[in-house]
C-alpha cells in the first residue's frame, strides 16, 4: 500500500491560513492504513486547524469529510457539493489523490496535507517500512523475493557493497542491508547458486525515468476518463 | 593472461611477474593544483600507478579525470576511478572514452560510499549501474568495441580494468564468490579494502588461491598505515567495511610518545614482507592517506625500490 505521513502541523496552516473556508478531506484507503490520511485523521485535523484559527483570531470556516479513495472517479459523486462549496480542499490523499482531485474540479485550489513516502508494508502496529520503487521491471525472482532496487541505499544487483556490516547498511546500523537479507533467504532455500549469475543492466525505461506511465486495459476502457486523463 | 589489454605500466609491471606496488592520490577539494602536485611528486618513480580517487567519501572534489591528466603530466601513471553514485552510463562511457584519448590506461570500478557520507547527503544518487554492471561495461567496450546499447565504437577504449574487493564486509560466505563475480565480468586486477586483520586475510585468500582466482586476475594487496591511535580507533568505529583487531590497537598505544606513527609504518611494513611470500597476492595498494611524503621511505624499506621498468 502506499504510505504517507502528514506534513508539519506549522507548515499545514501556512498553506491554509489565507482562505475563507477548506475542505479537510480524507482518503479512506491506503493512507488510512497509517493513520496519517483516513477520514479519522481529516476530523482530527480539522479540530486542530479550527483550534489553531481560535488562537490565532483567524477566521476560516473549517469543514472536514472524506472518501473511500481520492483516485477514483466512483467516489466523488457524493462529495461534489462539498467541494465546490470551500475554498479550498486539503487533500489528505498521497500525491496522486491529490492531483485526481484537482483533475476533477480544476477550478479549486487543492493542498496536499501529507508527504507520500513510499510504497509499503505494515511490519506491526505503527510500524511501516518501504518494499517497491515500482521500477517497472521486477527481478525479485531472482533475488529471493527480497528487492535489492529498494531495499538496498545503493540500488545493487549484484551483491553487498563493502559496507554490509553486521547485517545493517553502511549508512544507518538501523537499516538492514539487503543483500545480506537476500543472501540468508536463498541460503535458506539451497539456492544461493542464483547469486553467481551476473544480473545484467536495467532498462530503467520501464521506470519513472521513461518518462510518465500509463496503462490500458482495453477490454475494461468505458470512457468517463478526466480531461488530464485524456491528454495524457 | 597472453598479450596486453592496455599496454600500461602496472599491466607490464604485473605481466612481468614483478610485486607491483600501487599508490593513491585524492585531488583537492577545490582547484589547488599545487597542493595536488606536491602531493604527486612524492610518488613519481616510486609507485607502478596511483589510484585517483573519484569523490572519494561523497565528498567533491576536482574530477578524478582532470587530477589523473594533472598526474600523468608530472610523469605518474594514473588508475582512474569511477563510481557508480555521480554518473549514468551516458556520463560513464563518455567519460571512459575521454580519459582513454587523454592517455589514461587504467581505470579501477567501484560503486562508491553513499551521498550520505559525504558534503551533499541532500544529493540524488544515480546508480544507473552497479559496479559490476561497470566491470561489464569497461570490457565490452574494449574488447568487443561495442557501447553498452550494442552500437559500434570508433575506437575502443584499451584500458587495464580493475575492482575493488572488501575480504572484510559481510555477508562474508559470499565475499570470495562476489570476488568471482568480479573477475567474471571482467576485472583484470583487483585491490583489496585496508588489510589490518591478517589472520581473516589469510583465511580469505586460501580460498580465493582454492578457487584458482589468483590465476584469473592479480590481486594486490590494501595497506593504510596508520599515523596514530585516534586514526585506529576511527577506523575500528567508524569506517565502513573495516576490520582493525585490538591487537593492533593496543600496539600502537604502546608503542610510547611519538612513536605510534613509526609503529604504525613497522606494522606496514611486516605485512608486505608476509604478503610478498603470500601466495596469490601479486603485489600491494599502498593507500598512504595525505601521508603521500612517507610513501618513498616506506617503499624503500619495504625492499621495493627502485620500481621495475617493463618495455
Amino acid at each position: 500500500m502506499i504510505v504517507g505521513k502528514q506534513k508539519p502541523f506549522e507548515q499545514i496552516w501556512d498553506m491554509v491560513k489565507a482562505y475563507g473556508s477548506i475542505l479537510v478531506f480524507g482518503c479512506n484507503t491506503c493512507v488510512a492504513v497509517c493513520h496519517e490520511g483516513g477520514n479519522k485523521e481529516a476530523q482530527i485535523l480539522g479540530s486542530l486547524l479550527r483550534l489553531k484559527a481560535k488562537q490565532e483570531g483567524v477566521t476560516i470556516e473549517i469543514q472536514d469529510g472524506g472518501i473511500e479513495r481520492q483516485c477514483e472517479h466512483e467516489y466523488f459523486k457524493s462529495v461534489a457539493e462539498d467541494i465546490r462549496k470551500a475554498d479550498a480542499v486539503l487533500s489528505m490523499a498521497c500525491g496522486a489523490g491529490v492531483q485526481f482531485l484537482g483533475e476533477k474540479f480544476p477550478e479549486k485550489t487543492v493542498l496536499p496535507a501529507l508527504n507520500t513516502t513510499f510504497i509499503g508494508v505494515v511490519d506491526a502496529p505503527g510500524v511501516f517500512s518501504e518494499r517497491c520503487m515500482m521500477c517497472g521491471d521486477c527481478i525479485l525472482h531472482l533475488t529471493g523475493g527480497i528487492c535489492p532496487i529498494i531495499r538496498c541505499s545503493k540500488s545493487l544487483m549484484n551483491g553487498p557493497c563493502g559496507g554490509s556490516n553486521k547485517g545493517s547498511c553502511e549508512i544507518n546500523s538501523e537499516v538492514p542491508c539487503a543483500w545480506q537479507l537476500i543472501y540468508d533467504r536463498l541460503e535458506g532455500q539451497g539456492r544461493l547458486d542464483l547469486l553467481d549469475a551476473q544480473i545484467p543492466v536495467k532498462n530503467w525505461s520501464h521506470s519513472r525515468d521513461g518518462g510518465p506511465r500509463k496503462q490500458v486495459r482495453e477490454d475494461m476502457k468505458t470512457g468517463n476518463e478526466t480531461a488530464a486523463g485524456k491528454a495524457a | 593472461m597472453s598479450e596486453l589489454r592496455s599496454g600500461s605500466n602496472l599491466e607490464k609491471v604485473l605481466k612481468a611477474g614483478h610485486f607491483a606496488l600501487t599508490g593513491e592520490c585524492g585531488p583537492p577539494k577545490g582547484a589547488n593544483i599545487e597542493h595536488l602536485k606536491e602531493k604527486g611528486s612524492h610518488l613519481v618513480g616510486k609507485v607502478d600507478s596511483v589510484n585517483v580517487t573519484d569523490n572519494q567519501t561523497a565528498v567533491v572534489r576536482m574530477s578524478s579525470w582532470a587530477a589523473s591528466l594533472i598526474l600523468m603530466q608530472m610523469g605518474l601513471e594514473p588508475n582512474f576511478q569511477m563510481v557508480c553514485r555521480d554518473r549514468n552510463r551516458l556520463a560513464m562511457q563518455s567519460d571512459i572514452l575521454g580519459v582513454y584519448s587523454v592517455g589514461v590506461r587504467n581505470m579501477l570500478c567501484l560503486s562508491g560510499d553513499h551521498q550520505r557520507f559525504g558534503n551533499h547527503p541532500e544529493s540524488k544518487n544515480v546508480y544507473d549501474l552497479d559496479s559490476m554492471q561497470l566491470l561489464s561495461m569497461v570490457k565490452t567496450m574494449r574488447d568487443d568495441g561495442k557501447f553498452l546499447n550494442g552500437e559500434d565504437i570508433d575506437k575502443n577504449p584499451k584500458l587495464f580494468i580493475g575492482a575493488a574487493c572488501n575480504p572484510f564486509a559481510e555477508p562474508s560466505a559470499f565475499r570470495v564468490r562476489r570476488l568471482a563475480k568480479k573477475i567474471a565480468a571482467g576485472a583484470d586486477f583487483v585491490q583489496t579494502q585496508c588489510i589490518y586483520n591478517m589472520d581473516r586475510f589469510r583465511e580469505f585468500m586460501k580460498q580465493v588461491v582454492d578457487m584458482g582466482l589468483h590465476e584469473r586476475c592479480y590481486i594486490l594487496a590494501g595497506l593504510t598505515p596508520m599515523k596514530s591511535v585516534g586514526m585506529a580507533k576511527h577506523m575500528a568505529k567508524s569506517v565502513p567495511g573495516m576490520d582493525v583487531p585490538d591487537s593492533i590497537i593496543k600496539r600502537l598505544e604502546g608503542a610510547g610518545k611519538g612513536k605510534v606513527a613509526e609503529e604504525g609504518i613497522k606494522i606496514t611494513l611486516e605485512q608486505i614482507e608476509e604478503f610478498k611470500q603470500m601466495e596469490g597476492i601479486a603485489g600491494v595498494h599502498l593507500m598512504a592517506i595525505e601521508w603521500e611524503h612517507r610513501v618513498p621511505e616506506i617503499a624503500e624499506r619495504a625492499g621495493l625500490l627502485p620500481r621495475p621498468k617493463v618495455e
